[in-house]
């Protein structure tokens, strides 16, 4: 791997241990995926944040690495955590949970990471622009900055985005290069495509049968162009049913950019249908959550409508978001509509990396794919994937 | 120490210990005990062997990217490897040798599954990309 003066000085000690570490693996990583050079990145985005997911092993690994000086120097931004940052009490957080994350946040921010704690930062004026390199990791994230965005990152681990902030730069492959950004694969749309959750529906299917390859989309000529909302929908189940880190969608995305003799699949509603029936595997949800990716401002405004009158009962309801959005849901007056339903808007966390498996849920429901494909997994639930109005 | 092998250099620095060679991929978050260094996978080719010290000989790593943070647990806990050889290195392992000064070589000029036997004494630099065996 060719390295400049800077970045082997960086190699070699001159900016201290820790970046000499981080140097160290974006060179290893870069010659595991055969990268010729380092790109700079705008900025960073890194996951590996909840307690749930990097445990002790975590917290110690980011403890030492933060006592040898390391210091971000690029722009990075933390993906949720484990629970609501000022309000995991009255979510009901085990103390002993909530103590062990407020320790690994303050070791991000240590090392100079912004504890935005979202995977929409996008939504929070975090914007890269097109054609712009970055070295993100929360898949949905990911997805979304390189489809709707037009910018380039691969999906990083938690470690090597960590690294890449140290030292400002990220190995160039995989994404990072134009011949491996076309779609290889392209679906006609036959199906619903009348709102946010068909989208989510649509990426659960899809990411089962893209496989290595970058989808495009190509709607009937009468479908509405989707929000940003439904594309971010869309994405995110990709990215969690399958591996799809960058998508087209025709007269949507900044780029649409198709393989020469890519496969044409079509998709119609009844094999959608067939995979909603396949993921539901629960009735009645004790939990409602929404906001797989983190809700933006029109989401949240879109919930509170749909919510306003009604009493949810005993039935829980979470609209996750960041604490920016939140912001401007408490003035615009959605937090406190949502509230007299008897839901909560949480911030800085979400269903799946919160322990909400430890906190008495069994059943969750939700419209997002993303969420309703790691429930099972991550947090031991039986999904309800449905629309938020069928659910209440 | 006669003959020598050449390979690619993952993480720097020079381990030597006896060889421990499975033929199984390791996932270090859930197969290996970062306390003891003993591997927990059920019906792993090393299931109940202790990696501690030894120069570790297998394909290459799977499962979790957590596994990154295991491999330091087991070096602040001196139960870590001596070294590691892949077959073939992938990010997971790459990364947690790195971060926990572990000495790591790949792409071997010969198969290392099939050059190296259980018990041989191996000195590997990680700096270089080269071992030496008996």
């Amino acid at each position: 791997m060719e390295l400049t003066k800077k970045e082997r000085a960086m190699l070699d000690g001159e900016m201290g241990k820790a970046a000499a570490k981080a140097m160290e693996i974006l060179v290893a990583v870069g010659k595991i995926y055969s990268a010729g050079r380092m790109v700079p990145v705008g900025s960073v985005q890194i996951a590996g944040v909840s307690y749930k997911t990097i445990g002790d092993a975590g917290i110690e690994f980011l403890q030492g690495f933060a006592d040898t000086g390391a210091k971000c120097i690029v722009p990075a931004y933390l993906n949720p955590a484990g629970m609501d940052l000022l309000e995991w009490e009255g979510m009901g957080v085990p103390k002993a949970f909530a103590q062990k994350q407020l320790e690994i946040v303050g070791l991000y921010e240590k090392m100079g990471v912004k504890a935005t704690c979202t995977c929409a930062p996008y939504q929070i004026g975090i914007v890269p622009k097109l054609g712009e390199h970055l070295a993100w990791s929360e898949s949905s994230a990911v997805c979304y900055a390189n489809s709707v965005l037009g910018a380039r990152t691969n999906r990083e681990s938690g470690m090597s985005a960590l690294a890449a902030a140290l030292c400002g730069v990220t190995p160039e492959f995989g994404l990072h290069l134009e011949e491996n950004r076309k779609a290889g694969v392209v679906f006609e749309l036959e199906c619903r495509l009348k709102d946010r959750y068909d989208y989510a529906v649509l990426g659960a299917h899809v990411g089962k049968i893209a496989g290595e390859r970058n989808p495009a989309f190509v709607p009937r000529a009468e479908d509405k162009k989707p929000t940003n909302d439904m594309l971010k929908l869309l994405g995110a189940a990709m990215a969690a049913t399958g591996a799809v880190a960058l998508f087209n969608f025709k007269d949507a995305t900044p780029e649409f950019n198709v393989r020469e003799g890519a496969e044409k699949i079509v998709v119609e509603q009844k094999m959608l249908d067939e995979t909603v029936a396949k993921m539901n595997t629960g009735e009645e949800p004790e939990l409602i959550a929404i906001g797989c990716p983190h809700c933006s401002i029109d989401e949240v405004c879109e919930i509170a409508e749909k919510v306003k009158g009604k009493k949810l009962g005993a039935k829980k309801l979470w609209v996750c978001t960041s604490r920016g959005v939140k912001a401007v849901a408490d003035a615009k007056g959605y937090t406190q509509v949502i509230e007299e339903a008897g839901g909560k808007v949480v911030c800085d966390t979400c269903m799946v990396v919160c322990p909400i498996e430890q906190m008495g849920f069994g059943i969750t429901g939700t419209d997002s794919g993303k969420a309703a494909q790691y429930l099972p997994g991550f947090c031991k639930q039986k999904v309800v994937f449905r629309r938020l109005e069928d659910m209440i | 120490m006669s003959i020598k092998l050449r390979g690619r250099s993952i993480s720097s620095g020079i381990g030597e210990g006896e060889a421990l060679v499975s033929k199984d991929a390791i996932s270090f978050l859930g197969g290996v005990d970062a306390k003891t260094g003993v591997v927990i996978e059920k019906g792993h080719a090393l299931e109940g062997k202790c990696i501690a010290g030894k120069v570790l000989v297998f394909p290459r790593g799977k499962g979790s990217t957590v596994g990154s943070y295991v491999l330091y647990q087991l070096a602040k806990n001196r139960v870590a490897p001596a070294a590691i050889i892949n077959v073939e290195a992938e990010i997971i392992v790459a990364v947690g040798a790195i971060v926990s000064n572990i000495p790591m070589i790949d792409k071997l000029e010969k198969d290392p599954l099939a050059e190296i036997r259980d018990g041989q004494v191996v000195k590997v630099n990680g700096t270089e990309g080269t071992v030496e065996k008996e």
